[in-house]
């Protein structure tokens, strides 16, 4: 019995590698999540199978399938309903599921085990994915709220000064927690570390701006990992290490991409800073050169090679349905349109793909940025649909800019680049975007849904 | 000490685990990063595996911990089918498209 149970472990850790391992072709992907979701059930069959017994009482069976049944359904509704631009807010509750059982988990294993027999390592793993958890329950749902637009920035000193001490205590009360110093049960304790931790987690996101949400996102889900891994140092479950850890490598790996991408470093993305302009940079007067929609029109019908560059104004507008129409139109008049995708647009990593997939554009059309800028000069035209700080040419020669260093989607390299955009606001950034004033690029104002189907609309008629 | 000698096997296989995982995903192209995400995420939910382990050995007449069992269980089987479901969702959009167009 005992190798039956040992075996359907084994399997199910090997199905989580394996759909990870599929996920890294589009084709085999969805065999991928197949893979690793019947690894899942597998993994929570054998566990009930091995863990009851006779004696287990019928009310917490009841509870333990009445649970299951709900979290099932519920899970599939949310997953149904939800828009392709909402995504990552979802992504973010699910995080948040998982970091608040983790940490209820390490509640009642407290309460269950015998404090005095247990030994430190055990208290101590029981700690860490309590607090792990905690801040990842409550780190998610302030993201997700931030996602929603719900909840802004808050980047007073208050709050970075109280998340620091927090941060603080949840290393030191452990300790001397340990030397005798806090004279509470180890259950009571248990309970005023998870309120510290969850406190935390809200203090952690809240002053770090919404366009690094997809840094946060990633980080806090490779953080739920990492409970989850300590939960399985408890119990000697070897899946539930693997599982955690697979996790934990994935997150901080996307992390570290994401803050490349922002040639930020994954400190100052958390404390929510900006690199200030040096002081002497003094914002030169741009000439901006508006387009009308025919005028785009035209451009557009005499252009062989298109790039379109969306960002995360496309998503807000909604616009990616209207975008893969337009795309249809030039292509039926034998012109070749790409997507040139930087790797931070949208609210999370892979968002872009994601929202153009559901607009039926084929992910052969795609391109990242790096192949985009290669081919930069044989595009007839660029259309910039609500991006900003990822084509200002300032980030490759303006060292004096706050975006210098990171690496940008060279538009101005092409034959005319057109920006649609809502008004002359800044992006995230704050700084001027020296494309606009450069002779090739000029600005069509504007909603990017109803540009866009204003556009189509003339297209037809030519 | 003792807590060295009682778990050296595990300590062995997370830091195996740690290298399979970042040499795994670190294949994973950027288009597909979402789905990769949140199909991460799904598997964190494995930690539902402790939630039920715990789930049955708690007392029937301890309501406390049985109901933040109960709740634990609830959101770690939430974590799973709704990581899973929207991943298969979003994978669904990629696939069909290049049958059609070929």
């Amino acid at each position: 019995m005992q190798a039956i149970i040992e075996i359907g472990y084994l399997l199910a850790t090997l199905s989580f590698l394996g759909g990870l391992k599929f996920m890294s072709s589009p084709k085999n992907a969805k065999t991928g999540n197949l893979i690793a979701a019947s690894g899942m059930t597998l993994a929570v069959v054998i566990t009930f199978i091995s863990a009851v017994t006779e004696t287990v009482p019928y009310t917490n069976l009841i509870i333990l399938f009445l649970a299951i049944a709900v979290g099932t359904v519920v899970g599939k509704r949310l997953s149904d309903k939800v828009e392709m631009t909402g995504m990552p807010q979802l992504v973010s509750l699910f995080n948040a599921t998982g970091g608040g059982c983790a940490m209820l988990l390490g509640l009642v294993e407290a309460n269950q085990m015998d404090a005095a027999t247990a030994i430190l390592g055990n208290k101590i793993l029981l700690i860490s994915g309590l607090i792990t958890g905690a801040v990842a329950l409550t780190g998610s749902i302030i993201a997700e709220r931030k996602l929603a637009g719900k909840v802004k920035d808050r980047r007073t000193k208050l709050v970075i000064f109280s998340a620091r001490f927090l941060l603080l205590l949840m290393f030191l009360l452990p300790g001397l927690y340990f030397i005798g110093f806090i004279p509470v049960e180890f259950t009571v304790f248990m309970y005023i570390l998870a309120v510290i931790a969850m406190v935390y987690g809200v203090l952690f996101v809240l002053p770090i701006g919404g366009a690094d949400m997809p840094v946060v996102i990633s980080l806090l889900n490779s953080i739920t990992g990492i409970a989850t891994a300590f939960a399985g140092f408890v119990y000697g479950n070897k899946v539930m290490i693997a599982g955690g850890i697979f996790v934990g490598a994935a997150g901080i790996l996307l992390t570290l991409l994401m803050c490349k991408a922002m040639n930020r470093s994954l400190m100052k993305v958390l404390a929510g800073t900006f690199k200030k302009s040096k002081g002497g940079a003094v914002e030169e007067e741009q000439e901006i050169k508006g387009i009308s929609v025919s005028e785009t029109a035209l451009a557009l019908s005499f252009a062989q090679r298109v790039a379109i560059v969306p960002g995360y104004g496309l998503a807000v507008a909604q616009a990616q349905h209207t975008c893969g129409q337009l795309q249809q139109m030039l292509e039926k008049r034998n012109c070749e349109v790409d997507y040139i995708i930087h790797p931070v647009a949208g609210r999370m990593p892979g968002h872009m793909n994601v929202l153009l997939a559901e607009a039926n554009v084929e992910y052969s059309r795609l391109k990242e940025m790096d192949e985009g800028n290669e081919n930069m000069s044989q595009y007839d035209m660029v259309l910039v649909i609500g991006a900003n700080d990822v084509v200002n040419p300032a980030a490759e020669n303006n060292p004096d800019s706050p975006v210098y260093g990171m690496p940008i989607i060279r538009a101005h390299e092409s034959k005319q680049v057109v920006v649609m955009k809502r008004s002359m606001g800044k992006g995230y950034a704050g700084v001027q975007n020296d494309l606009f004033g450069l002779d090739n690029c000029s600005i069509l104002f504007g909603d990017a849904k109803v540009s866009l189907q204003e556009i189509i609309n003339q297209l037809k008629l030519i | 000490m003792d807590f060295i000698n009682q778990h050296i096997q595990e300590i062995y296989f997370v830091i195996f685990c740690v290298f399979i995982g970042i040499e795994v995903i670190s294949n994973v192209p950027a288009i597909l990063h979402t789905p990769l995400m949140s199909g991460a995420n799904a598997i964190s939910g494995v930690i539902l595996v402790g939630a039920i382990i715990v789930m049955l050995k708690v007392p029937e007449d301890d309501y406390l911990n049985l109901t933040l069992g109960g709740i634990a269980v609830f959101l770690g089987t939430l974590n799973i089918s709704g990581g899973f479901f929207v991943t298969g969702r979003m994978l669904k959009m990629f696939s069909p498209k290049k049958e059609n167009s070929k």
